[in-house]
């Protein structure tokens, strides 16, 4: 017992992570919100475009070129063809699914608070029950991470519960595997109304790197009304977090 | 022996006109005898091919390095199962049944393992019709039938946040006489997705088949494109692909010692090593951008590579981890009330552990000597040993003994080669695929050895391939640790092995 106290106080230390006050440390080479150089782009034509990203996340608008944050796995292949640049901006998460598409003059989109009668409810408390639906665990362990002593997600009032039925929303990652499918729906059920959806990942949001496989489903949205789509793969919790303190209002 | 059996070698590729193509019973019998002589079974698999399923058998040397594949052709729509005499086929049979739709003549525990339908048009090696979808988990589960025996039934959705599979305890009060494990929830197609490639999508698809594994698996796909190109990867490459390897194997680790200290009530360590393993983390983050490893690994090399500063701020950030780690799990095995919780608990014996064929820290903690990095080295670990680190009991004490040691050794291992990590480049261009070749690629990711088979066709591209999770071995371990214990351990002991859903349904 001592011997603990003793560690706790020399070498572990306090160390929950001042952010959301102060600024959030993300490694040099993170590949955070992308940035579409118009000019660098414009010697695709649009077949070109479309091919240089096997997932299809890039495509060609009148505009320019267009990024589908919903496809992207925000990979090191498009810096490395100098196709797409990624800035160390963590800021991803959206409330609605156009919202992912980027274009060089579009500004960056956030996600939104929750509708007033939902914030008044979820605002100070909002409870999620996970279901992994074909991921890979790297979704799932970096939303668990939130809930260790460095995030520590519960000053936010926000936790991952054990039942649907203490739950205020569902909280889905991977592709939605067809044999996970009938689950995730019972999940979904079992969770007392009004209730949110999060999609969590680029798998649950379009399939990710499986998109096209016959054993998933199409998207997530096409099974359930998401509210906050997180973007990446997996998303790092600073992303995941910025949705949630968002979607409860608590950045602006 | 020469006959059957051809010799090879961990990432090279062999033609395979070059195999031998044995009878029936000449196949069974060399498994047999082998397996007879202390060989393990690596991997066992069918690939359909019109009328006829080829199957190949992978057999590793536990002495010298060697492994052995063969082949033989099964024609009709049964095969005569060996899973009696030698149980660590158990599970192989199961699969080649699903996928091939094969059945399995005296298997003793014949059912589905990802209840998908098989590739082939061929009938279902358990007679369901075609017009019906299969149902995920309907199958017949071993029951112990008596007045005051009950059964409880756990998933696909579990409390934490984890991934879905079904467990089923069949209990007489607190004890477990019996658990049975039904997965597939998590199949996502990978090895379909395969055919045909390499594709542009293969490499994320391959860092995804368990994405706590990325650089295990991804390292063993990058080394079946080498082998099969004859491609040489720079030795910078190579040094920081085994950085790699080692930061993945601390991080879960670290996260796992954490996870079984919070499953026995003692929070310090709890506390301490989840955010520990958030250090060792964003040290992947810190070479490649991605905390598990995403977009490190490429064919022929990496995509980044470190600089001398960047070099010494990790060896600086390694020394912070190592001294807060030792801190954090020095706790546990100076805390008598942990210990006696770990002690005993979730015992597998070493004769178990050899018939199932364990592997990784799960049967290296049963003092099981295998590490396919000692064993049939790969990449650094063919310059550079890693010391193989063993326990005895076999219970969940070992096992955590084992993975502490491991964390250790794989902390030397990455100042080491950090120290004197080679310039020049990281990453040449691979050249295009020998058609008509097999490979094998083994690594050791952090729950044992992963196994990638491919087989080119005439053009070069992928025509089979197979891929191993440590875990597809190890669940039946699992299960077998959970025998006379109370039901209320069995968090503790899955933690102990944690092993991977997706990684086994693929």
């Amino acid at each position: 017992m001592l011997r603990a106290l003793k560690e706790r106080l020399s070498i572990q230390g306090y160390r929950t992570m001042a952010y959301p006050d102060g600024p959030v440390t993300l490694p040099e080479r993170f590949r955070g919100y992308p940035t579409l150089q118009k000019d660098l782009l414009c010697h695709l034509d649009g077949a070109d475009c479309a091919a240089a990203c096997p997932f299809g996340a890039l495509g060609c608008s009148e505009t320019g070129l267009t990024l589908d944050m919903a496809k992207c796995l925000f990979c090191a292949d498009c810096p490395a063809s100098s196709c797409v640049g990624f800035s160390n901006d963590h800021r991803l998460a959206v409330s609605r699914r156009e919202d992912l598409l980027l274009q060089s003059n579009t500004e960056h989109k956030l996600a939104q608070p929750l509708a007033p009668d939902l914030r008044k409810l979820f605002g100070r408390s909002l409870k999620f029950r996970e279901v992994s639906a074909g991921g890979c665990n790297a979704c799932e362990a970096d939303s668990n991470v939130l809930t260790t002593i460095g995030w520590d997600l519960g000053r936010f009032g926000i936790q991952f519960v054990a039942s649907p039925r203490h739950a205020d929303g569902i909280w889905v990652t991977g592709p939605v595997s067809e044999n996970m499918r009938e689950a995730l729906l019972k999940t979904w059920e079992a969770i007392p109304a009004p209730k949110i959806v999060v999609a969590c990942g680029a798998c649950a949001i379009s399939g990710g790197p499986f998109s096209g496989s016959p054993q998933i489903s199409l998207s997530l949205d096409t099974l359930l009304p998401v509210d906050l789509y997180i973007p990446g793969c997996p998303p790092h919790p600073a992303t995941i977090l910025d949705g949630l303190l968002r979607l409860q209002g608590r950045l602006a | 022996m020469n006959d059957t059996l051809r010799l090879i070698y961990n990432g090279r590729a062999i033609a395979c006109a070059d195999i031998p193509c044995c009878d029936q019973d000449r196949f069974l019998q060399t498994i047999l005898a082998m397996t007879g002589r202390g060989w393990r079974v690596s991997s066992y698999c069918g690939f359909p091919a019109g009328e006829t399923t080829t199957l190949y058998c992978l057999l590793a040397s536990p002495a010298d390095g060697v492994l052995g594949i063969m082949q033989t052709v099964c024609s009709g729509t049964e095969f005569p199962s060996l899973a009696v005499q030698c149980p660590q086929l158990q599970l192989f049979e199961r699969e080649i049944a699903e996928q091939c739709g094969i059945r399995f003549i005296g298997h003793p525990w014949f059912k589905p393992v990802r209840f998908v339908r098989s590739a082939v048009g061929r009938q279902d090696a358990w007679g369901r019709p075609d017009d019906q979808p299969i149902q995920v988990g309907v199958m017949d589960y071993y029951r112990v039938e008596g007045e005051e025996i009950h059964e409880v039934a756990v998933g696909p959705v579990h409390a934490g946040v984890i991934e879905p599979g079904h467990f089923r305890f069949q209990c007489h009060g607190e004890q477990v006489f019996h658990l049975e494990i039904s997965l597939g929830y998590q199949h996502r197609g990978i090895e379909q997705l395969l055919m045909g490639g390499p594709h542009p999508q293969t490499l994320r698809q391959m860092e995804a088949i368990a994405g706590d594994t990325s650089i295990g698996h991804g390292q063993a796909y990058c080394m079946v494109v080498e082998s099969l190109s004859k491609t040489r990867p720079p030795a910078a490459a190579e040094a920081l692909r085994g950085v790699a390897l080692e930061l993945e194997r601390l991080a879960n680790h670290t996260g796992d010692l954490g996870a079984i200290a919070g499953d026995v009530g003692y929070l310090p360590t709890a506390s301490f090593c989840g955010r520990i393993r958030g250090d060792f983390l964003n040290m992947s983050a810190f070479i490649c951008g991605s905390r598990f490893g995403r977009g490190l690994l490429k064919p022929g090399g990496t995509v980044f590579g470190l600089d001398q500063a960047q070099r010494e701020e990790l060896q600086n950030r390694l020394a912070t981890g190592r001294a807060e780690l030792t801190s954090a799990i020095e706790l546990l095995w100076n805390t008598p009330s942990v210990m006696s919780r770990l002690e005993g608990t979730g015992a597998v014996s070493a004769e178990s552990a050899l018939e199932m064929g364990l592997v990784g820290p799960a049967a290296r903690a049963c003092s099981l000597k295998r590490d396919v990095r000692s064993d049939y080295p790969f990449g650094i670990y063919r310059m550079a040993q890693v010391p193989i680190a063993t326990a005895h009991h076999g219970d969940v004490c070992s096992r955590s003994m084992v993975r502490w040691e491991e964390c250790q050794k794989s902390l030397d291992f990455c100042v080491e080669q950090l120290r004197q990590l080679p310039s020049g480049s990281h990453a040449v261009e691979p050249k295009p695929l020998l058609g008509d070749h097999l490979t094998v690629a083994l690594t050791e990711g952090w729950r044992g050895e992963i196994c990638h088979l491919a087989i080119t066709g005439p053009d070069g591209r992928f025509k089979q391939y197979k891929i191993c999770d440590p875990s597809f071995h190890n669940w039946q371990g699992l299960a077998m640790a959970l025998r006379n214990e109370q039901i209320s351990d069995f968090p503790l002991c899955n933690k102990s092995f944690n092993l991977s859903y997706c990684g086994f349904d693929l």
